[in-house]
């Protein structure tokens, strides 16, 4: 018998599908006694999915307007060293 | 930014072009990433001057080594590991009496990372606005350590896989699995603090 310690361990593998068949029932079969595991598994779960969701930050103009001058800059001295 | 005309081209081939010398097609590059580049260094450094910095740097850095990017791994992937070296020297120089190594050994038993066992709302996030949102999430992230944050944030962020985010930060493949555990349940009890069903417990589902 699995132990809420051992599904623990391998609740990152189990959520990522890294575990192999027998393991995954082992673990399936932990999580619909434990109502703990149960709700730790489902709630990191929407964690994971919720953060990937998560919009890269929009630059804001003054930022990209700094780096796109040192890019230039940076592209002329290369060309003048050439 | 204008859309470019290079939009529609494959990566490789616009390493290739810039290369050769290209700007266009290196600043499309540029275009490509920066987003996730500049969410990624406020992530790994905390702090939005830093962020702005380490931006810079990592496609100077990048610019300038481009002969050195092999192509054996995602052009991606190599600028992301540019821009968490620069992020973590940030974090060394800001703590110079306390180094950050991301070979600390850690406490990994999981058992005071699972206090707060509570089910979700269906669906939390029709509870805050976007901008809520964001700002829940970013706190809960920035609450993370160092090394656990650097790991969640490539694996779980910017979905690079186990063995990409190892080779960017210089750690083992089990010591990436290790903190990635920690660092999503660590956050998970973080979140649950704000999407908890309102008076309802763990038992309630079963």
């Amino acid at each position: 018998m699995l132990t809420c310690k051992d599904f623990l361990h391998e609740l990152s593998e189990y959520l990522d599908e890294n575990v192999d068949a027998e393991l995954r029932s082992k673990l399936e079969r932990h999580i619909s006694e434990c109502p703990n595991c149960w709700v730790i598994a489902d709630t990191t779960r929407r964690t994971i999915r919720i953060y990937k969701g998560m919009d890269p930050y929009p630059i804001p103009a003054e930022v990209e307007g700094r780096l796109m001058r040192a890019l230039e800059k940076k592209m002329a001295d290369k060309k003048r060293t050439q | 930014m204008a859309v470019s005309s290079l939009a529609g081209i494959d990566e490789s081939q616009l390493v290739a072009q810039a290369r050769d010398g290209d700007a266009d097609a290196f600043n499309e590059l540029v275009r490509r990433y920066e987003g996730k580049i500049f969410r990624l260094a406020q992530h790994v450094t905390q702090n939005r001057e830093d962020a702005e910095d380490v931006l810079q740097e990592t496609f100077l850095k990048a610019y300038e080594h481009l002969d050195q990017f092999k192509g054996d791994s995602k052009f991606y992937t190599w600028v992301v590991r540019i821009a968490v070296n620069q992020a973590l020297m940030k974090l060394r120089r800001r703590k110079t009496d306390k180094s950050v190594s991301l070979d600390e050994t850690i406490d990994t038993g999981e058992d005071t990372v699972t206090r707060e066992v509570a089910t979700w709302d269906e669906d939390p996030e029709e509870r805050f606005s976007r901008d809520e949102l964001n700002g829940i999430l970013d706190t809960a992230i920035q609450s993370l350590e160092p090394l656990y944050r650097s790991v969640f944030v490539l694996r779980d962020v910017e979905e690079l896989s186990t063995e990409e985010t190892a080779e960017a930060l210089g750690l083992s493949i089990p010591a990436v699995k290790s903190r990635l555990l920690r660092a999503r349940l660590q956050l998970r009890e973080k979140l649950t603090r704000f999407f908890k069903r309102k008076g309802d417990d763990a038992f309630a589902y079963m």
